[in-house]
């Protein structure tokens, strides 16, 4: 081979690494919510119904916090009913979590959940959860939203204390016209 | 165009402008890199400056905050993208082909290329800073939504800049690995080429492997800001910490992009000044590229206060401190081949001295950053960017200036005054120290970084830290009046240059002629 091809075949296979490797940055942004979804980690929890486990644990009481955020010029009041309980893993505890809407329009909202430390997460199973699906509340409404959960007995002894925290995110739609069939259907 | 290359061809290098703009010769090249870098360096050095005047007492005298923001941006932008990379790939252009034995680099019109973006690449990005709502100001790290959400309008200015450098560095290592593996002379095997070759090479592969993952990152800003995606916003169903997830996959790399080189530089001179062979050459190879190969596993260890799960917190430290193990093994066989050598100290070894010395300090304070659990204390303060001026000033910088004294004599045909080099790099020496020094203090007693105003209580330190740095500063004027003194008039060399000089670049004549081994020589 001639220098000339062997430096065409060296440029050919790099320029190829490069685009391999620019469509890998891209790849990450899945890879890692996979990652993150398949160990657990980053506190990722899942959005479907838990059945509620039959043994209650009496030996030992777990601090569940609650905390709730806003997500930037999210304008709802949104605020947990209690901030801190002890339960018994096992325990069916119910509470809510209360929002209303301080502007004078509709707005949907959307809450996510994140549990710390990561390493509670699947053991903090929520039986029946607001953030399960939208909500939607009418300018100047307020609401209970319901929150059902306990906690696995399963979860390690090491774990006494478990953060529950809740991000409202406004996913009002910005076509006017969906959201008054939004609103219609769901309320 | 192809009469006046066959011309030149014959004749040496064109006239006028045109010899520089139209230029295909790696030797231009170089030049042309090594000089914009010291321009660079100089430009992010005033800001460097502007930033330490700031600093030198508490509370706001000079810049208002935003404007200091822009000032540690722009110089964190301008010296590792500007001063460290360019110069490195300058030394390259000059440096590999004369090492390995070939004509030219091995795609000289694409040489050409991957140089004259970069003035545009930095004028754009310079520009930025006479814009309304003014220049980046985010940090170099740029994390998201402070570079999306809440960024300047210049930010999309700055994407472009760091678009076009990626390109130039793509195309850069590029023709850097085409060279050496393709147009090594006859003999020189892959175990006989000399390190910083070697280094350059394994560099080049760094920087084909991450600078693409750069150039996602910055367009997933862009698609964010003007596209309506949501790749680092939460109310999109985004996650800002992906952004420091790939951005550090990405940086990593990247920090050994710019010390790779270093290592290589002083593995050549080392030798030359203690008259021995480097000891353990092919450890030293080894080391490189197990060095090249951690980084990727290595990156969450700049996120440790993200909330990384334990396991990963665990697993990032232990994959830190492994990198440890092949960077003592090149300290130790630098060590080793300065034993028992008869040992003088012109300024390139004095340099290559103090890098050995402060790179081990920059290293040791990396190990400690390492500890997840200390790292926690540390993260964020001046602890952090004690840490890192320690392996990128003295490291990195002080290996290019170590380079330039070594092979001026080369480039030019004449020496430097070395006693002006002695004051160069004892000014330089003392200068580096009380300013990254003392930083440590104030970084362990908690002072943040990215600040322009702090607690009273770290008052003193900050004023040494100034001091240091104005005559660390100003001591590069000397370096500069010795470059150009030593083009005009200094004596004329011999091909040799130095006494324990080994290698394929010191048998040609100096100055190297403007083609040099247009017949390969044979390497035994």
């Amino acid at each position: 081979m001639s220098a000339a091809d062997r430096n065409k075949r060296t440029v050919t296979l790099l320029i190829f690494g490069c685009m391999t490797m620019f469509g890998f940055g891209f790849a990450l942004v899945p890879l890692y919510d996979v990652f993150c979804r398949i160990t657990g980690l980053n506190g990722k929890v899942d959005l479907v119904a838990a059945t509620p486990s039959e043994v209650v644990d009496h030996s030992r009481e777990v601090k569940l916090q609650m905390v709730a955020t806003n997500n930037e010029m999210m304008p709802w009041q949104f605020r947990p009913e209690t901030t801190e309980v002890k339960l018994s893993p096992g325990e069916m505890y119910q509470t809510a979590y209360l929002a209303r809407n301080l502007t004078s329009k509709f707005m949907v909202a959307q809450a996510v959940p994140s549990v710390s430390p990561s390493e509670a997460a699947p053991f903090l199973q929520k039986i029946n959860c607001f953030c399960f699906e939208r909500q939607p509340l009418k300018g100047t409404e307020e609401r209970a939203m319901p929150l059902v959960l306990s906690v696995d007995p399963a979860l390690p002894r090491h774990i006494t204390t478990i953060t529950l925290s809740y991000t409202l995110f406004d996913i009002t739609p910005e076509d006017s016209t969906q959201l008054t069939l939004l609103g219609r259907s769901s309320l | 165009m192809n009469t006046s290359v066959a011309a030149t061809h014959h004749h040496g290098p064109a006239s006028g402008i045109g010899r520089w703009l139209f230029t295909t010769n790696h030797k231009d090249i170089g030049t042309l890199y090594l000089w914009f870098s010291f321009i660079m360096f100089l430009t992010g050095g005033c800001m460097a400056l502007l930033i330490r005047a700031e600093l030198f007492q508490p509370g706001l005298q000079l810049v208002q905050p935003d404007f200091f923001n822009q000032m540690t941006t722009m110089h964190g932008l301008i010296m590792v993208f500007g001063a460290v990379m360019p110069a490195f790939v300058g030394l390259a252009n000059w440096m590999v082909p004369m090492m390995v034995g070939a004509p030219d680099m091995a795609l000289p019109r694409m040489n050409n290329w991957s140089f004259w973006i970069l003035p545009f690449a930095f004028s754009m990005m310079l520009l930025t800073l006479f814009m309304e709502g003014g220049a980046p100001n985010f940090g170099w790290t740029f994390y998201a939504p402070l570079s999306t959400t809440y960024a300047p309008p210049s930010v999309t200015y700055f994407i472009f800049a760091v678009h076009m450098m990626g390109i130039s560095s793509i195309m850069g290592a590029i023709n850097i690995i085409a060279t050496i593996l393709n147009l090594r002379a006859p003999g020189m095997t892959m175990m006989k080429l000399p390190l910083f070759v070697w280094t350059w090479l394994i560099t080049a592969f760094l920087l084909i492997a991450v600078m693409p993952v750069l150039a996602g990152v910055v367009t997933m800003m862009l698609m964010d800001i003007h596209f309506g995606t949501s790749f680092f916003d939460a109310a999109g169903g985004g996650d800002p910490v992906l952004f420091q997830h790939v951005f550090w996959f990405f940086g990593h790399p990247e920090v050994y992009i710019m010390i790779l080189p270093a290592f290589g530089i002083v593995s050549e001179i080392i030798p030359t000044f203690a008259r021995k062979r480097l000891f353990g050459y092919a450890s030293m190879v080894y080391a490189t590229a197990s060095i090249a190969l951690l980084s990727f596993i290595v990156w969450a260890h700049h996120m440790f206060t993200v909330g990384l799960p334990l396991a990963g917190e665990l697993f990032f430290m232990f994959a830190t401190m492994l990198i440890a193990i092949p960077t003592g093994v090149k300290v130790f066989n630098w060590v080793a081949t300065m034993f028992r050598g008869s040992m003088t100290f012109e300024t390139p070894m004095l340099f290559a001295l103090a890098f050995v010395v402060l790179f081990t300090i920059g290293g040791f304070s990396g190990l400690m950053l390492a500890i997840a659990p200390v790292d926690f204390q540390y993260h964020d303060t001046y602890f952090v960017v004690a840490h890192f001026h320690y392996v990128l000033v003295p490291g990195a910088v002080f290996a290019i200036m170590a380079a330039a004294y070594y092979w001026l004599p080369k480039w030019c045909g004449r020496y430097y005054n070395e006693t002006m080099g002695k004051v160069h790099f004892w000014c330089s020496f003392i200068g580096v120290n009380i300013t990254f020094f003392p930083m440590h203090f104030i970084g362990l007693a908690g002072m943040p970084r990215r600040i322009p105003d702090y607690a009273l209580q770290f008052a003193d330190f900050n004023a040494i830290a100034t001091v240091g740095a104005f005559i660390f500063g100003f001591s590069q004027l000397i370096f500069l009046y010795n470059v150009i003194s030593c083009i005009r008039k200094g004596k004329p060399a011999d091909d040799r240059v130095w006494e324990g000089s080994h290698g394929l670049e010191w048998t040609l004549p100096s100055p190297a002629p403007y083609h040099s081994f247009s017949e390969p020589p044979q390497v035994k």
